[in-house]
């Protein structure tokens, strides 16, 4: 684009007025700013101790877990779209044939390397019987490679301990998506609606 | 022959090593309260972690500046090849003498009562050196030293950032000297004396604050000495975002933090004088006398009113750190020499004529009358330079380059180019290199 394009708006600075160019009225009005802040509600949390708020588990991407389904069973049905949708590879499936007779495969291994991970949720969206999902788990630490490398039955404790506080997302979508969550702009039911 | 050191001797040496004690520890907290006051402003809760060591007891991060300060002095202390090694060196040390020595004449409180110690002149100055006639002269003689530090150490580092800001420390605090000294000047004029206790004193004894009396005087050496403290928004000899860390930029381990320490003293220095000289010292309406015969209670009293007022300072100097942006250096330049200057001086006129004229005032007016013509005049000045100054100088947002043409003229700068290549004198250096 040329700079003489009848596209370009040029726009000239405002010349300044008398109180601008007086300097202290700003001057001030900046301080008074400087000095409001200074009392108002701090946005960080002391961590350890205090918990940060996550506003939405359903978007939040943090620890992934493996989903049960109803009888207890890993949801996980070996199809491998999720190891493939995945650009860090980090996600290694281990099929065999399925005990049950609903699905013909399932994960004999299922192993996810949090450390190659880079939380992009793209093996969720890819997941056709949302069998792996990111759970709102963000303080992820280990003293070891090793530790860090999660198996199908570390995943599936991952869903264990947070299927109470984050019902799996097919589920709370059905009843109501979204809303549940985090409140819709300018709903009346603003905050009703925390899962935790 | 007597080889024991005399009172006065000793006297001295107990004030030096409370004074570089407590100057110390101060720099290390105000590194503390920056970092919070910093937190603060910007909503965040600033550090709050490190208190007793080898304990879990926290005391909200109080134990901060030893961690830094163990830190910094373990610290690899890297030469670089390349430096001039004798200036390298000196000039931390240059820098941290200066901004040490000029305490020995500034006053950190009133007197003590008698203490009846023979030897020793009664009643004790909260003063290194008392009876120093020159004290505001060493205070800004010092201070000028100090900036030879920063000078050699931009120099010394053979680093194009330490140069620069080398370079550019030297044109700031050049030009801020001026309206620091015409602001102090007129402080001199009405105290009639250089020494910085007499000058307390004499606010004591009137009850009026030279800041209500000479308000001109104080706005220009406040900024003035935000300049000198190299304090933002005047911080260009090391604004970080430009010149990485400008005169230092090559400093590390414990000659970095003499030049960090040398920093909070020159911010602290700022504050005493701002309050020695401007805002009553250790003088309180109401709460201390301006008698020169006190009590312990009174001693210690003044003391702490004296500190409050500097912590208040310094508060408000790490408070403007997060309220103005850092001025270009056109328009730093601009402000000293068509602003400060100029008001300065206007100051030093209106002060000089009240003073003069003073004893005639008194003798039409009465004394009280007259007291109130002396502030009102001041004032009316500061008002009237103020309102000038605002509406006449050039406003320093502009930056756009004057050019003669639109430099976007492409047919212009074709047949420009065609002319000259035509043109028997072609000898044009910027043409043939454009070829």
């Amino acid at each position: 684009m040329k700079p003489t394009d009848p596209a370009i708006t040029w726009l000239e600075e405002k010349p300044l007025g008398l109180t601008e160019r007086l300097y202290l009225p700003l001057f001030f009005q900046g301080l008074s700013t400087t000095a409001r802040h200074m009392v108002s509600r701090k946005v960080t949390v002391n961590y350890p101790e205090v918990r940060p708020t996550i506003g939405n588990p359903l978007i939040y991407r943090g620890v992934h877990r493996l989903n049960r389904d109803d009888a207890g069973r890993v949801k996980c049905v070996a199809c491998f779209l999720c190891a493939t949708a995945c650009p860090a590879h980090c996600i290694d499936i281990v099929a065999t044939e399925s005990p049950w007779p609903d699905r013909e495969k399932y994960p004999e291994s299922f192993t996810i390397d949090e450390l190659r991970c880079i939380f992009c949720g793209m093996c969720e969206e890819a997941c056709p019987v949302d069998a792996i999902e990111l759970t709102s788990l963000l303080d992820l630490t280990g003293k070891s490679r090793e530790e860090m490398i999660f198996d199908k039955e570390k995943l599936l404790s991952v869903y264990d301990m947070t299927k109470d506080a984050e019902p799996m997302k097919s589920k709370t979508l059905a009843a109501g998506g979204m809303a549940t969550f985090g409140p819709a702009p300018g709903s009346p039911a603003a905050g009703a609606g925390g899962h935790h | 022959m007597n080889l024991l050191p005399s009172a006065a001797t000793l006297a001295a040496l107990v004030k030096i090593g409370l004074l570089v004690g407590g100057l110390m520890t101060a720099a290390a907290y105000l590194v503390l309260l920056e970092r919070w006051i910093a937190a603060w402003v910007q909503d965040r809760r600033g550090p709050n972690r490190v208190g007793i060591p080898l304990t879990k007891i926290r005391l909200f991060g109080l134990g901060q500046p030893l961690a830094d300060g163990l830190k910094i002095i373990l610290k690899e202390d890297f030469t670089p090849s390349g430096v001039d090694r004798v200036l390298y060196n000196a000039a931390p040390l240059v820098i941290l003498a200066a901004s040490l020595a000029i305490f020995a004449a500034i006053p950190f409180g009133s007197v003590l009562p008698p203490l009846g110690i023979p030897g020793l002149p009664d009643p004790v100055p909260f003063l290194v050196a008392p009876g120093l006639d020159v004290g505001v002269l060493w205070v800004f003689a010092l201070s000028s030293i100090a900036v030879y530090g920063v000078l050699l150490g931009g120099w010394a580092s053979n680093n194009k950032y330490g140069f620069l800001g080398g370079l550019r420390s030297s044109a700031q605090l050049v030009a801020y000297e001026i309206p620091l000294g015409l602001g102090l000047l007129g402080v001199v004029l009405a105290a009639g004396s250089l020494r910085l206790d007499t000058i307390m004193n004499a606010q004591a004894e009137s009850g009026v604050w030279y800041a209500f009396a000479q308000p001109l005087g104080f706005i220009v050496f406040m900024v003035a000495s935000f300049a000198e403290a190299a304090r933002l928004p005047f911080d260009l000899p090391e604004a970080e975002q430009e010149l990485v860390g400008g005169y230092h930029t090559e400093y590390s381990g414990i000659k970095l933090l003499l030049f960090l320490v040398a920093e909070f003293l020159h911010m602290i220095t700022a504050a005493f004088l701002i309050v020695i000289l401007f805002l009553g010292g250790w003088h309180l309406w109401g709460v201390t006398g301006s008698s020169q015969e006190i009590g312990w209670i009174q001693a210690l009293l003044r003391f702490g009113i004296l500190s409050g007022k500097i912590l208040g300072v310094i508060v408000f100097f790490m408070l403007v750190r997060w309220s103005w942006p850092r001025f270009r250096f056109d328009q730093l330049m601009n402000l000293a020499w068509k602003v400060m200057l100029p008001l300065g001086l206007v100051n030093l006129v209106t002060v000089a004529t009240v003073e003069e004229f003073r004893p005639q005032l008194v003798a039409a007016l009465g004394p009280g009358f007259a007291a109130a013509v002396a502030i009102a005049l001041p004032w009316i000045a500061c008002l009237v330079g103020w309102l000038v100054a605002g509406v006449f100088t050039p406003s320093g947002t502009d930056n756009t380059p004057i050019l003669t043409h639109d430099p976007l003229d492409i047919e212009r700068e074709l047949a420009e180019h065609e002319r000259l290549e035509r043109s028997p004198r072609n000898l044009s250096p910027t043409l043939v290199g454009s070829r």
